[in-house]
């Protein structure tokens, strides 16, 4: 049981939940840009909420599968079809052994997990199968998908699809003749309308930078710039200027730390950010929002709203909340 | 608990917030547990020796002539020096088995490179201020390059993936070019 990479699109990983527990030696946890994508895409095809999946990005990839399997799409709206018919998307999918799908452009948003029921059968590597581009390991060959890259499946992946299709086909649909259900999750992280409002902390050093650097950088419109990447997302905007302090000790860093270089640009660190670093730390994006900035793409734009830790921890027991709902909504209709 | 990260002047405590066994005051947990094993530590950690073979030939010390200018120390005496001192891990972190190692000869201190290389090789051995680390990959990199290791500082597929920790006393032996060849 296998897919085929027909076209690997701009950049195409297995992620999974990240690689926990090793930060003392430089190896970040990685995994899913946007965790909420993950969780629901596998929550869809009936695997469990870390299992590892294909990251898409801005440009799909086309994928073949020799035999049946159960899919779901989940994150950014891409244009997707099956064959000549429509892909429909934050729902399972059962594809008849030989189907091609091709993700071409994102419409909204810019990463989706595609996942596929019983997982991807790479072993693991340091308890996780993400893929960590800037050491090159873990997935396919420390890689990125190329053309051609054939990724083993469950053994069992047509037999656990035919099964799991079954059990939500109480509610089945088939348009186009693409057999899915007349239900959806809904899509929890899609940017709505720009500037989109992140949730920010004030960070350790946000106190070193001049008034007008800290007022701006909660007043300002910053845009992703093109070179951001799964490390961090550059942003443009004013010059971000701290005349006290000098340098900085390396210390660690998480994910949605917003560190400023030198030059004063600032970058919000993603999910395969360095575990340490110094330079200092103007403010802490809440958890609750960085899978939506992981939804933004270059030239997208946004400001940052001042929270506190509490404020923070509440959006992220709303997101959970949510998510929540939309998973118990998911195995009602498993019948569970 | 998630992840326990030293760095230089600071702990990083990465814990999931919805754990359901996480205690009342989560911050106040975490930071009492740090104190409690700050207190428990031996004045003096005796820390591993890793030995770690460099071969300091020009072919890979990409900046030891650079240094020996702004210095005044020729490269010999430089790469002397860099091996002769008693060095510490002081952290690893940044990318996955990059140690920070303390106990450079002050006299080779020196800042960071004004411009960043962006391809320092895998293996590099490099210093700034007081400091010196290995890259474990190639990777673009601020730090004078003074020498070259041929061991992989990280693989993930050993048992113990990084050969440094926290704490281990470092031993860099120079090697020659046909050593280093060799061991690679």
């Amino acid at each position: 049981m296998s897919l085929r990479i027909a076209k690997p699109g701009l950049l195409t990983t297995v992620q999974d939940g990240g690689r926990w527990g090793l930060q003392h030696l430089g190896v970040v946890p990685g995994g899913a840009m946007d965790r909420v994508a993950l969780a629901l895409a596998n929550a869809l095809v009936g695997n469990r909420a870390g299992e590892a999946a294909l990251e898409v990005t801005l440009l799909g990839p086309q994928i073949a599968f020799e035999e049946d399997v159960l899919v779901a799409l989940s994150g950014a709206e891409f244009d997707a079809s099956v064959g000549d018919a429509e892909m429909p998307r934050d729902r399972p999918v059962f594809l008849p052994a030989g189907s091609e799908i091709a993700l071409r452009r994102a419409v909204r948003g810019t990463r989706a997990c595609l996942a596929v029921a019983g997982g991807i059968a790479l072993q693991p590597l340091l308890g996780s199968r993400s893929t960590y581009l800037p050491a090159r390991f873990g997935g396919l060959e420390g890689r990125a998908l190329r053309a051609g890259d054939v990724l083993a499946l469950a053994p069992d992946a047509a037999h656990i699809a035919a099964e799991r299709y079954e059990k939500v086909s109480k509610r089945a649909s088939s348009r186009g003749g693409v057999r899915s259900v007349r239900w959806s999750a809904p899509a929890l992280t899609l940017p709505e309308h720009e500037p989109i409002a992140l949730h920010a902390m004030p960070g350790r050093h946000h106190d070193e930078f001049d008034a007008d650097s800290r007022r701006a950088f909660f007043d300002a419109q910053w845009r992703v710039s093109p070179d951001s990447n799964r490390m961090g997302f550059r942003l443009a905007g004013p010059v971000l200027a701290r005349p006290r302090g000098g340098e900085i000790l390396s210390e660690p860093t998480c994910l949605g730390t917003v560190q400023v270089p030198a030059n004063g640009a600032p970058i919000v660190l993603m999910v395969d950010h360095q575990t340490t670093g110094g330079y200092p730390k103007i403010a802490e994006v809440a958890g609750a929002d960085v899978p939506r900035l992981a939804q933004l793409a270059p030239g997208a734009t946004l400001r940052f709203a001042q929270c506190t830790l509490a404020e923070a921890l509440e959006l992220r027991a709303a997101l959970n909340a949510r998510m929540a709902a939309a998973l118990r909504a998911i195995s009602w209709e498993y019948g569970e | 608990m998630r992840d326990i990260v030293p760095a230089l002047t600071g702990v990083a405590v990465h814990f999931d917030p919805e754990h359901s066994a996480l205690p009342a005051a989560p911050l106040e947990a975490a930071e009492a547990l740090i104190r409690q094993s700050i207190d428990a530590m031996p004045s003096r950690l005796a820390g591993r020796v890793i030995e770690v073979p460099v071969c300091y030939d020009p072919e890979f010390a990409l900046d030891i002539v650079e240094i020996a200018g702004r210095s005044g120390i020729e490269p010999e005496e430089i790469a002397a020096r860099h091996s002769r001192s008693e060095h510490r891990v002081l952290m690893v972190g940044f990318a996955p088995g990059l140690p920070y190692i303390g106990g450079l000869d002050p006299a080779l201190a020196l800042p960071r490179r004004a411009t960043p290389r962006t391809r320092v090789p895998a293996g590099s051995v490099a210093i700034a201020n007081l400091q010196t680390t290995v890259y474990p990959f190639e990777t673009p990199g601020g730090w004078s390059v003074i020498g070259r290791t041929p061991l992989v500082l990280f693989d993930p597929a050993r048992e113990a993936p990084s050969i440094f920790a926290p704490g281990d006393r470092v031993h860099f032996m120079p090697v020659s070019r046909s050593d280093y060849v060799r061991l690679k």
